[in-house]
């Protein structure tokens, strides 16, 4: 009880002010990319959140940025978020240590699909740091792994030093209810995988497309590329979710800073159905 | 055992053509196995042959003088690997290695330009086959320089 009125707390006060949390342990995921997991400072036990969210990331002094919340929604003792160094905020992530407080706002957003697809194949295809915002769904459903049908993942890097969580997914690449596929498009002799993108890994895989259900992240030209093989496969593009990054401010809902076409994407996505955006992702300068 | 053509008529490749084309083409074909690490054929070579590759996986490759060998993009079971044999010069662009134990249908495509030029109605079908192939590949090697994860 009084755990759930802590963490009520972060989201029911000021959203646009951050909470403190410390820096508890750093795991280098890739000469790029790096995880934090941290802990609150105020007191929160917990950080519940559901798979697909995210939160604003305030580094002290330099700036905030969303990122989402890598971990596992079943465990929210400790939040957890994966970030690819590409800028002046991220950089400065990287350089701080264990101990270190950051600023903390959400968690934001809409979520994956995790209890709609129930009795559904799942597909999840990903794309380079994409697939930290995938992994929450990844845990919550293989937590309940009866409940699904075929569960595929097929996950394209740029090179082998660029996959991530390399551990997880020999873990979960050994389990016999779930199939992975890892492609690079870059590699020497020594990488014995496959090599080519990702959306030629859809043709193949196995999956039923009339009662499957699609969760797809990566930058965005990789996403519809991914989309449009899948519908070529027969999946419906309602039944194909793609999480939409776009610069934000508020992340509220307030500035209309995150818009893109007639979407707040802070406060309606970042994940959304195929369907609703297909037509607007094919638009120049939106 | 399956015949030739019973096989080919299975695949995504030959689908739907017709038996008599079938049966032409399968009267080219012969049994191929590769280990990993054989070279299926090498860049510069004549490309007298096409393979419909039953089980395995071959990546096609690059060779570049400073880096090595560069792997390019990798084919499975039920896909169909080299398209030179088709359009002169005659000779492989690139080179094909054998990842893990391949089996696969070598199809003689040099007996096959005579009959597709004797036939242009089995020629047009299997242009337009190897067409497709060449489109589906043009695609992925755009999005492959283009960088998408980036
Ligand atoms: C909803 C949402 C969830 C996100 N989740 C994650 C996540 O889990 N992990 C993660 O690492 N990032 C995530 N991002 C992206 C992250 O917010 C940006 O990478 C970050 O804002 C960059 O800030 P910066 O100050 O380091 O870079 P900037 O200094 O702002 O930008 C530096 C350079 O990087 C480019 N850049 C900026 N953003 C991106 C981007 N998203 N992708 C590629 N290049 C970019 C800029 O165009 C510029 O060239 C998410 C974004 C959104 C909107
Ligand atoms: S970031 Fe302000 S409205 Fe979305």
């Amino acid at each position: 009880m009084v755990e759930n009125l802590l963490t009520e707390k972060l989201t029911a006060t000021d959203p646009m002010l951050p909470g403190l949390f410390r820096i508890h342990r750093i795991l280098k995921e890739s000469y790029d990319t790096f995880t934090v997991e941290l802990v609150s400072l105020e007191g929160y036990q917990t950080f519940p959140f559901e798979a697909g969210q995210f939160n604003m990331l305030y580094v002290y002094g330099v700036g905030e940025i969303p990122v989402s919340i890598s971990g596992d929604p079943l465990h929210p003792e400790t939040l957890v978020h994966t970030t690819r160094v590409v800028g002046t905020v991220t950089r400065a992530m990287r350089e701080l240590k264990i101990g270190d407080v950051i600023g903390v706002r959400g968690p934001f957003g809409s979520a994956w699909p995790v209890q709609a697809a129930k009795g559904n194949d799942l597909v999840f295809v990903a794309g380079g740091i994409g697939l930290a915002p995938l992994r929450p769904a990844l845990y919550q459903i293989l937590a309940q792994r009866d409940r699904y049908g075929k569960i595929v993942l097929l996950y394209g890097c740029r090179s082998p030093e660029d996959i991530l969580f390399r551990k997880e997914l020999e873990k979960w690449r050994a389990r016999f209810d779930l199939e992975i596929y890892v492609t690079v498009d870059y590699a020497n002799t020594r990488w014995h995988g496959n090599v080519g993108v990702v959306t030629k890994l859809i043709p193949k895989a196995p999956f039923d497309p009339l009662n499957t259900i699609a969760m797809v992240c990566g930058p965005e030209v990789m996403m519809r590329f991914t989309a449009i093989e899948l519908q070529k496969r027969g999946v419906n593009p309602d039944n194909i979710y793609i999480s939409m990054e776009r610069n934000m401010k508020c992340a509220v809902g307030f500035c209309g800073h995150c818009q893109f076409g007639p979407t707040f994407i802070c406060k309606n996505g970042p994940v959304y159905p195929y369907s609703q955006m297909q037509n607007w992702l094919a638009m120049w300068e939106i | 055992m399956k015949t030739f053509d019973a096989i080919l008529k299975e695949t995504r490749f030959f689908q739907d053509l017709k038996p008599e084309y079938i049966d032409i083409i399968a009267g080219c074909g012969s049994n191929a196995r590769f280990d990993p690490g054989d070279y299926i054929f090498r860049e510069g070579e004549p490309a007298n042959t096409f393979y419909l590759i039953r089980h395995g996986q071959v990546v096609i490759e690059l060779h570049d003088p400073r880096r090595g060998q560069l792997p390019i993009y990798t084919v499975h079971e039920d896909d169909i690997l080299g398209w030179s044999w088709l359009f002169p010069p005659y000779k492989w662009h690139f080179s094909a290695r054998a990842v893990s134990l391949t089996r696969a249908i070598a199809l003689d495509g040099a007996c096959l330009r005579g009959k597709c030029d004797a036939d242009t109605d089995l020629g047009y079908e299997l242009m337009k086959r190897f067409a497709a192939i060449v489109i589906d590949r043009l695609h992925a090697t755009r999005l492959q320089v283009l960088d998408i994860y980036g």
